[in-house]
């Protein structure tokens, strides 16, 4: 049921039955009995130098994921196996004592540049923390290796915005900041949740085209998070759609826009808007609005939702994933009939 | 869906005639530093039965202008020249009392993350009904008014009995529904949406846009969306307006401006919108900053950031000329703007 990877070599992040619940509180002394089911056992794989776009509505668990994957949440159940050359562990069931060698090796860049970066230290504080937790480098190394990494987010002459504070920054050079401090350790893999989403559309396509840049170059994988499927299309070699907490279709980007299987899916495609007027979009229906994650049915989380709900759907439980074409696989029991 | 316009007033309208006619108008904002030149000469017609859209980034003034349209700007900005007619009345000459009587019932508007500004202790239909009442005071009863409003939520694709409900209740998109059905209360000619839908899920988005739509033909009615979405605008509006620094930078009707724009600006801004139809095109970034608008550049506001700018444009301000019927361009370079290319990427 684990969707391997396009390439062959082992995967750099190998996830599997990965949960995460939320337990609602009803008062101090009672145990809850009542879980938002956040992510609810998903597997997907990242290949070494790829980037997975994780595509959903807001309340679906891509942040719940993306978190999960370096570590600011604890899994619920499931494993992590995270293979960077010698270093291949299960990374979900790590102790606390272990977890600092592991976070040399992930980052994370945030939606909000003016929000993860603290208004009272410099850029060169907040892009040297890094070196500075993990004890690598004197105080003129890691100056060097600073000014490095701001040349290299295209912080031009980097000497000029080394001692500068955040509310001295414009959005795109804080973004820019935080993407410097992602990659300051030389991590294999960093989790992008929205990065460009605050970001105007000029300064959107710098931000995006510098991710792709540094990527290619220093052999950095990508969890991509994102609502904006066109921004997916551009950043992701696969695209891993999610619906609560369940992942419902994943494969190569333009196969899954081109060539959607799952209902979901093809209902969200088609409500994206076209920026060419002459383009008219056929609308898929679908009905209501997004359900919740507490203590959801066993069926198809998408029943309630879906226009091809059948009898198979109500009897069984949520459906695995099915191989629907290469490296393309979608969890629907009607795929074949829609 | 099986929405109803039932018992909303229907306008007729005739195409051609003027609603609402900006002109010349010119804001700024004081603050310690100096003015910061918001607005400056913009002018627009919004016909009747029309929807224009105010597209661009965020501090190029559309939002600005339509605070500046509603007159609800705050205390240190001033208006310094420009006429806001609706119906050839100058909305700028009115006292605060006659422009309080044409809000809602002649211009209503709908804001961006308005859905967050329900009052919490209210139920949503008596919000609603405040507004009925300031302008309607003592002529509906009521039964009158309660019957309204549930045609409103019908209209707008909430359940009529969610009047009785609080806004706790609704999720953001019902809320945001909740704002539309308000703005249609008093039957306005034009509405004004900023950003109407940003904060919405895309499925969401969609179906709200289509029912603004639906509202928009069906009743006879205006709208003037404000949004930093191309795509967006791109499907909703008649005509739009690029918006750069304060100027607007180009006007004319969508169609002609997405498939050919004849600014600098108009064109790398559609050149670097990702689309998920189509062939994936090679997106070409906007090098720099927006400027600041404390101190705008001299000449031509974008000829810092301009690949096609000229000695002309860092001296001399473009004036909006109609190059052709009802599309308008302030560049002197325009004919230099090529067509959208077609780069294909992989």
């Amino acid at each position: 049921m684990t969707a391997p990877a396009p390439a062959q070599t082992m995967p750099l992040v190998e996830v599997t039955g990965l949960e995460k619940l939320f337990p609602i509180s009803r008062g101090m002394f009672r145990t809850p009995n009542e879980f938002v089911h956040a992510v609810d056992g998903i597997d997907f794989v990242i290949a070494p130098g790829e980037s997975l776009g994780l595509v959903g509505e807001s309340g679906c668990g891509k942040s719940t994921t993306g978190r999960m994957l370096v570590k600011l949440l604890d899994a619920t159940d499931g494993h992590i196996q995270f293979n960077d050359g010698d270093y291949q562990r299960d990374v979900a069931n790590v102790s606390r004592t272990e977890i600092k060698e592991f976070r040399s090796r992930v980052q994370m860049i945030f939606q909000d540049p003016y929000e993860s970066m603290n208004p009272r230290r410099t850029v060169f504080d907040t892009v040297s923390e890094p070196l500075a937790v993990h004890k690598v480098g004197t105080i003129p190394e890691r100056e060097e290796r600073v000014l490095e990494l701001l040349g290299l987010v295209g912080l031009t002459p980097p000497q000029n915005f080394l001692f500068r504070y955040p509310h001295e920054l414009s959005g795109g050079q804080r973004q820019r900041v935080a993407i410097a401090r992602a990659l300051v350790m030389n991590p294999r893999f960093v989790v992008a949740d929205e990065p460009t989403s605050m970001l105007d559309v000029s300064i959107r396509i710098s931000i995006m085209e510098l991710m792709t840049e540094l990527a290619d170059r220093l052999g950095v994988s990508y969890l991509y998070i994102t609502h904006d499927l066109a921004v997916a299309r551009y950043m992701c070699d696969r695209i891993a759609v999610m619906y609560l907490g369940k992942i419902v279709e994943v494969g190569p980007t333009e196969e899954i826009l081109a060539n959607p299987r799952h209902p979901y899916t093809r209902a969200l495609l088609s409500a994206v808007p076209i920026p060419d007027p002459k383009i008219k979009r056929t609308p898929v229906e679908i009905k209501g609005g997004i359900s919740k994650a507490i203590n959801p049915p066993p069926q198809c989380r998408f029943i309630q939702r879906c226009p091809f709900t059948a009898q198979i759907c109500q009897e069984n439980p949520h459906p695995d994933m099915f191989n629907v074409g290469e490296h393309h696989y979608t969890a629907c029991y009607r795929t074949n009939e829609i | 869906m099986g929405l109803s316009l039932e018992g909303l007033q229907t306008r007729r309208v005739d195409p051609g005639r003027p609603l609402l006619e900006v002109e010349g108008l010119v804001m700024h904002y004081r603050i310690k530093a100096g003015d910061v030149s918001a607005v400056d000469d913009v002018s627009f017609v919004v016909h009747q039965g029309e929807a224009v859209g105010l597209v661009g980034e965020s501090g190029c003034g559309k939002t600005s202008t339509a605070l500046a349209l509603l007159r609800l700007l705050p205390a240190n900005a001033e208006y310094l020249s420009g006429e806001v007619r609706l119906n050839g009345e100058d909305l700028l000459q009115l006292s605060e009392e006659g422009m309080r009587e044409r809000r809602w019932k002649d211009i209503a508007m709908v804001f961006q993350g308005a859905m967050n500004s329900w009052n919490p202790v209210y139920r949503v239909g008596d919000q609603i009904r405040e507004v009925l009442d300031t302008h309607f005071r003592g002529q509906l009863d009521i039964d009158t008014q309660t019957g309204h409003i549930e045609r409103l939520f019908t209209a707008v694709g909430l359940p009529p009995e969610m009047v009785d409900r609080y806004p706790h209740e609704f999720s953001g998109g019902m809320r945001q529904r909740a704002v539309i059905a308000m703005a249609l209360a008093c039957s306005p000619e034009l509405i004004i949406a900023d950003e109407p839908t940003t904060a919405l899920d895309v499925i969401v988005q969609d179906q709200i846009l289509k029912e603004l739509k639906r509202i928009q033909t069906e009743l006879g009615m205006s709208i003037l969306y404000i949004s930093h979405d191309i795509a967006v605008i791109a499907e909703v509006t008649d005509s739009l307006g690029v918006m750069y620094a304060g100027k607007l930078v180009e006007y004319g009707p969508t169609s002609e401006v997405f498939s050919r724009p004849r600014h600098p600006y108009a064109y790398l801004l559609l050149r670097s919108t990702p689309s998920i139809t189509g062939p994936r095109r090679r997106l070409a970034p906007l090098e720099g900053e927006p400027p600041d608008l404390l101190n705008p550049p001299s000449g031509c506001r974008f000829h810092p950031r301009c690949p096609f700018a000229s000695e002309q444009c860092v001296v001399e301000e473009p004036p909006l000329a109609e190059i052709f019927d009802g599309h308008r361009v302030a560049c002197w370079n325009y004919e230099k703007v090529p067509e959208l290319e077609m780069e294909l990427v992989r």
